[in-house]
């Protein structure tokens, strides 16, 4: 059968396929279509950022339970706001909401924030250097792997029910309680964000290339003088990144604090890891369960502490990932050039 | 370190060796700080757990039956499907919020937006992702609740001022940056081979995206929106605020309902003493919990294994 004879044989229908529609006008329309969708969503969610901060600003400029016939000009506002803010700082829980501040819970997290940094950093990190340094790639590692990234998704009230049991309460043994110390709530929080800090270190190290790492060695470094020296400064803003967002995550929280006895009101200021001690997001969360609408702006204005605080650390923690990716970046390219 | 200057052949001095040796025990010991915290949950919340149901007061069986969580009546009910209940019903809303939200800006991120865009907008969302939950909750408070109250007025549908469906609401804004940045990692680790084979018989953008590279992503981002349910299901602070302390099971989402962490924190919040069965009860809750939001983590981490090798 020659070509002629079946192409003759065939219908002409059958040239366009039923299955294939070209459709030109609705592909034309969906892919602008699809592109504004998904560029609206990623919209959508950085508007909600700025609702959470334009919506606590608005009630700390505009407190609760005023007056709505007044009127006054914005920079009067601006400066009651910055007067209601001083106070929030430099007063105590009052009993009345006029008169109430966070000079107790701020000085709490402060401290909080000391002995997480001081217990958290070096155990996440040093574990983090372990697994990837001296564990080689046995089973034991990946157990311990498996096992962190499963700390990493347990929820944080699970770990304050842990440190109400096993830090406040020592088990059962008198010896080892803490009772609702400081220390307590610093200790819960720690484990809590030792998952974050090793993973982030673990694949800073990871991106720190091996040549490094034999250059040391073969230059007859031990192998700690080989990690303190070389590698660690080499991968510090991973490390730092990760930290300080560890970090800020701990001073955020409040649920596992509230388990490891945050006192709900304080007025003695904590001077040590021994004292009984509240924190900002608890006293927050207080003042917030309060029905009385003037508790609404004192807990507005403890969140836009609160914000400023954690927000400013988030941002420089990821300022210093995007400056060191970049260097990186740039570096490879060089070498890329080069090559 | 005797010798090492002046005889850089000399194998390290006793100190070096010491300290190496010191330190590799520290760094065993920091690395084993994780598995003790992990045996130290279990530990804790199996033998609470046992404690409580030695209590008496209700056996395993009825406790995971009971559909009543009445710790204060007489006799105490403790039933813990209500707190099941509340807690589905505000992750499963949260998720209907945050998974469609999340995928999309995830699509945006990883197939759509410019290099530059992407390097404004990804921080950004970080940033989204590190408000402590406690804002949310009070947002919930301020705003939602009041604007939910207000639209379902419109329609005739009264609005409790504590609800689930605001709670639902917060905890799935709360959760779209997760959803986004993980779902973003899935999608950038589809080969750039696929599109281009996509591309070049004349594909559109969004047939490579939908037809293309979210299939071949589909198991890791199931992973991802696994990953956000569990994360939801052990959110605290927002529904405490949002959704209130009522236990009951109820078809209508703009009641109060009383999730499993929100129970814990109001027995916590409350005078129970400590070791009595009501104060226990909060352990065997954590242990339902802790067991929900493992096995939903081993499950995603599983599937996300797989997706790995797949593309490796």
């Amino acid at each position: 059968m020659s070509v002629t004879e079946s192409l003759r044989r065939e219908p002409p229908e059958t040239v366009a396929e039923p299955h294939f529609r070209p459709n030109h006008r609705r592909r034309a329309l969906m892919d602008p279509l699809f592109r504004w969708l998904c560029f609206g969503a990623t919209g959508v969610s950085v508007v909600f950022l700025g609702t959470v901060i334009g919506a606590v600003l608005l009630r700390v400029l505009l407190p609760a339970g005023e007056d709505p016939a007044r009127t006054v000009s914005p920079l009067t506002r601006i400066t009651e706001a910055g007067q209601l803010l001083s106070r929030l700082v430099t007063s105590k829980t009052g009993l009345e909401a006029s008169e109430s501040g966070y000079r107790v819970g701020l000085t709490g997290s402060a401290w909080l924030l000391f002995f997480v940094v001081l217990i958290a950093v070096p155990v996440g990190v040093g574990a983090a250097v372990y697994l990837e340094e001296y564990c080689g790639k046995s089973r034991w590692k990946s157990f311990v792997q498996m096992n962190i990234a499963n700390l990493a998704g347990v929820p944080s009230i699970v770990y304050g029910l842990l440190g109400l049991a096993l830090f406040q309460r020592g088990l059962g043994f008198g010896a080892l309680a803490l009772g609702p110390c400081l220390l307590a709530g610093a200790l819960t929080l720690s484990l809590l964000i030792l998952p974050v800090i090793v993973i982030a270190t673990q694949e800073s190290l990871r991106a720190v290339p091996k040549s490094l790492r034999l250059a040391a060695l073969a230059l007859g470094a031990t192998r700690w003088q080989m990690i303190r020296d070389h590698l660690l400064p080499a991968a510090a803003p991973g490390i730092l990144t990760g930290s300080i967002l560890g970090v800020s995550r701990a001073i955020g929280e409040t649920a596992p604090l509230l388990m490891v006895g945050a006192a709900a009101s304080l007025l003695k200021v904590p001077q040590g890891p021994f004292d009984r001690y509240t924190a900002l997001p608890v006293e927050i969360y207080y003042n917030a369960k309060e029905p009385a609408e003037a508790y609404s702006t004192v807990a507005a204005g403890g969140i836009l502490i609160l914000l400023c605080m954690l927000l400013s650390m988030n941002f420089v923690a990821i300022w210093i990932r995007q400056r060191s990716s970049r260097r990186h970046g740039a570096a490879a390219s060089a070498m890329k050039r080069g090559a | 370190m005797s010798g090492s200057a002046t005889d850089p052949w000399k194998r390290p001095g006793r100190f070096l060796r010491w300290q190496e040796w010191f330190v590799h025990a520290m760094l065993a010991c920091f690395a084993g700080i994780s598995i003790l915290t992990t045996v130290g949950i279990l530990a804790v919340l199996g033998t609470e757990t046992v404690r409580f149901f030695r209590t008496g007061e209700v056996t395993p069986l009825d406790f995971l039956t009971g559909t009543a969580m009445r710790p204060e009546a007489d006799p105490p009910r403790y039933g813990v499907l209500p707190l099941v209940w509340g807690t589905l019903v505000v992750t499963i809303g949260s998720s209907l919020i945050a998974l469609p939200i999340g995928l999309a800006a995830a699509i945006y991120l990883s197939e759509y937006a410019s290099f530059r865009t992407r390097s404004i907008l990804k921080p950004t969302l970080e940033l989204l992702a590190g408000v402590p939950t406690i804002v949310y909750g009070y947002l919930a408070l301020l705003l939602v609740t009041p604007v939910l109250r207000y639209l379902m007025d419109l329609v005739g549908v009264k609005v409790d001022t504590y609800n689930a469906a605001s709670a639902a609401i917060v905890v799935g804004i709360m959760i779209i940056p997760m959803v986004s940045s993980l779902s973003e990692d899935i999608l950038r680790a589809v080969p750039q081979g696929l599109r281009e084979a996509a591309y070049g018989l004349g594909a559109t953008k969004y047939e490579v995206s939908t037809q293309v590279v979210v299939p071949a992503g589909l198991s890791g981002i199931m992973a991802s929106f696994i990953l956000a349910f569990s994360r939801a299901i052990g959110e605290t602070m927002a529904v405490v605020l949002a959704a209130g302390q009522m236990p009951q099971i109820s078809p209508n989402v703009f009641t109060s309902v009383q999730t499993m962490t929100a129970y814990i924190v109001s027995v916590t919040s409350g005078d129970a003493p400590y070791g009595s069965p009501e104060h226990l009860s909060l352990f065997a809750v954590g242990t339902v919990l802790f067991l929900m939001t493992l096995c939903l983590n081993l499950i995603s981490g599983l599937i996300l294994r797989r997706y790995r090798e797949e593309y490796s």
